[in-house]
């Protein structure tokens, strides 16, 4: 028998071995992990925990466990990023404006590991509606990252949006997590955490019962502590879905199958333009060594061009901020959430979303708003949709020479809670390498290569075709046993 | 283009956000910076390209026009801040709308 703390630090893949072979029941292994979320309060990584929901669910887990009815991630307890509308349990997205919303319905990705056998620890926290790099504009207050700088006790921000999900699964208060990512936000976390995160291709997952940011760019995807632990989540959040019409009518593949796969012959593209001037040595050097690990395994590096890479973040700027405030007009103050009274409906709505909306919200708000008002829309949101399929077309002429490409995740490491907050660009620019990604809708993965001088987790992006996340999962396997990345929080 | 307090006071309104006077200056500050920065999109040549919507490469499903969903007010009205149950309907309640 294994105790208590020891059974949050395993993998998901080695907690399934367990719970088969009942060496731990899967309400040992809740109630395991609902004591170090009590112990790890300070970090604000939930919103909400849900501890009788979590037993209950472990419970029927172990039921199904004893009558050989287990499902693939039976008694596996996730984080759920609070983004996600879980039936009955309030859903924030952690902003005001839906304080104390209780969904009446469960979002299809959450459903589907519900289906498999997993059991929820809670609603992880996140930025404002998804609109941030560093979990700081929650209204429910920022994240702290578990990770601290060698010598220095100063608190460190998780990277964002799902600044929550990635320092619960670093922090072993979740064994996976499920996040979204509109211009990074699961990958960019995953490598300030030292966890690895996988934004899936466009249309993998559905969209279904997620709070929605930016239609066109928003997806769902997992995070967690290796890459096995995440094929394995993917493929159970996976699939298509009537409810979603962008959702794609595809098969899900058995991701985990992919892991071994040999690199013999495979070609990785390095994109010139992401050797961006003044670009931290310490990054330079991690993108060098795994540019080393994987030729080491029999692959190719290809010097490629991604011409349009500068345009990316303007380009994400109009898009995303135009489809939020289109999205973001259904918070009135009428059919659910905050409502601040007024003499006129006019005044109910506006009272309700200047109370109910924070600051970054409000800022994207009224850009998207600004250009896609009558005389802008041609010279801001048509430019940024060409620009975007210029962006496409870089990577689809790439691909013509190459079957990967690895980057940095971040250009830089965790960053302490309270900087960049002055300027808006300047915390935008976090973004600067996984902001591509999304505006082609292609999978991305961020697994973590190495320490910082200071001793703080960097992550290496892959980049795959449009869904070929198996070659992603192969690719950053090897990644994983080559970096042999074990450093850990408060280590 | 300069984004300035009146510009910004126009789009809060249509956003339909309240902004005190007092945040004005400050809001049209941060918004300048912002589009400024994205006023760099100004060099790219993109007189022959079409407009990406969507990256989803494949054909929108279609189903036959029939409704699949509903019947149960109770519970799409169970957020709201103000209802009322008239007989068996629920609804939203809000202030006057028409004089």
């Amino acid at each position: 028998m294994s105790a208590p703390t020891t059974l949050t630090d395993l993998t998901i893949a080695a907690a399934r071995k367990g719970l088969a072979a009942r060496d731990f029941t899967a309400r040992e292994l809740a109630a395991a992990h609902l004591a170090a979320m009590e112990r790890h309060k300070d970090l604000n990584a939930y919103i909400v925990a849900t501890p009788d929901q979590a037993l209950a669910m472990a419970e029927a887990s172990d039921v199904r466990l004893a009558t050989g009815k287990a499902g693939a991630l039976e008694g596996i307890p996730l984080g759920i990023k609070d983004l996600f509308c879980t039936k009955d349990v309030q859903t924030t997205a952690a902003s005001r404006i839906l304080e104390g919303f209780r969904p009446p319905y469960e979002s299809t990705v959450s459903q589907n590991l519900w289906d498999a056998g997993a059991v929820m620890l809670g609603k992880t926290n996140l930025d404002e509606f998804a609109m941030g790099s560093s979990n700081m504009t929650s209204a429910f207050g920022g994240v702290k990252n578990p990770w601290k700088r060698r010598g220095d006790d100063r608190d460190l921000v998780p990277g964002g949006s799902s600044g929550g999900s990635a320092a619960a699964v670093a922090a072993r208060i979740a064994m996976g997590a499920t996040a979204t990512d509109t211009g990074g936000s699961i990958r960019q976390p995953a490598a300030f955490c030292g966890v690895v995160g996988i934004k899936p291709t466009y249309g993998r997952c559905s969209r279904w019962g997620i709070v929605a940011f930016a239609s066109s760019l928003d997806q769902a995807g997992p995070i967690a502590r290796d890459v096995r632990d995440t094929a394995i989540l993917l493929r159970a959040m996976a699939g298509h879905d009537p409810k979603d019409s962008t959702s794609v009518p595809r098969p899900v593949p058995d991701y985990e199958a992919a892991l071994g796969r040999s690199l013999k012959g495979l070609r990785f593209g390095i994109p010139r333009e992401y050797r961006l001037d003044g670009l931290s040595p310490e990054i330079q050097r991690l993108w060098d060594q795994g540019i080393a690990w994987l030729r080491d395994a029999g692959a190719e590096p290809v010097e490629i061009s991604l011409p349009h890479t500068k345009y990316a973040l303007p380009a994400y700027y109009i898009v995303a901020p135009a489809e939020a405030s289109s999205n973001l007009a259904r918070y009135d103050g009428v059919r659910f959430g905050l409502r601040v009274p007024g003499n006129s409906i006019e005044e109910l709505y506006e009272h309700s979303r200047a109370a109910g909306f924070g600051a970054e919200v409000r800022r994207r708000i009224l850009i998207g708003t600004y250009v896609l008002s009558a005389g802008y829309y041609d010279a801001y949101y048509l430019k940024a949709q060409k620009v975007r399929a210029l962006i496409a077309r870089d990577f689809e002429q790439a691909y013509q020479s190459c079957d990967v490409i690895l980057t940095p995740t971040a250009p830089s490491a965790a960053f302490a809670m309270g900087e960049k907050m002055d300027d808006p660009v300047a915390m935008y620019l976090n973004d600067v390498f996984t902001v591509t990604v999304n505006l082609a809708g292609l999978p991305g993965i961020s697994v973590p290569a190495g320490l910082s001088q200071d001793g703080l987790p960097l992550g290496l992006q892959l980049i795959g075709r449009a869904f070929d996340e198996e070659t992603l999962f192969a690719v950053s396997h090897v990644l994983e046993g080559a970096a042999g990345f074990a450093a850990r929080p408060g280590a | 283009m300069s984004l300035d307090k009146a510009t910004v006071a126009r789009v809060a309104t249509l956003a339909r956000i309240k902004l005190p006077d007092a945040d004005l200056e400050k809001m049209a500050g941060e918004l300048q910076i912002i589009m400024a920065w994205i006023e760099q999109l100004g060099e790219v040549d993109t007189s022959d390209v079409a407009p990406m919507s969507s990256v989803v490469a494949h054909v929108l499903s279609q189903r036959v026009d029939q409704v699949t969903d509903g019947g149960y007010a109770d519970a799409v009205t169970r957020n709201a801040a103000d209802r009322i149950q008239l007989g068996d309907g629920a609804f939203f309640v809000v202030p006057k709308v028409i004089e």
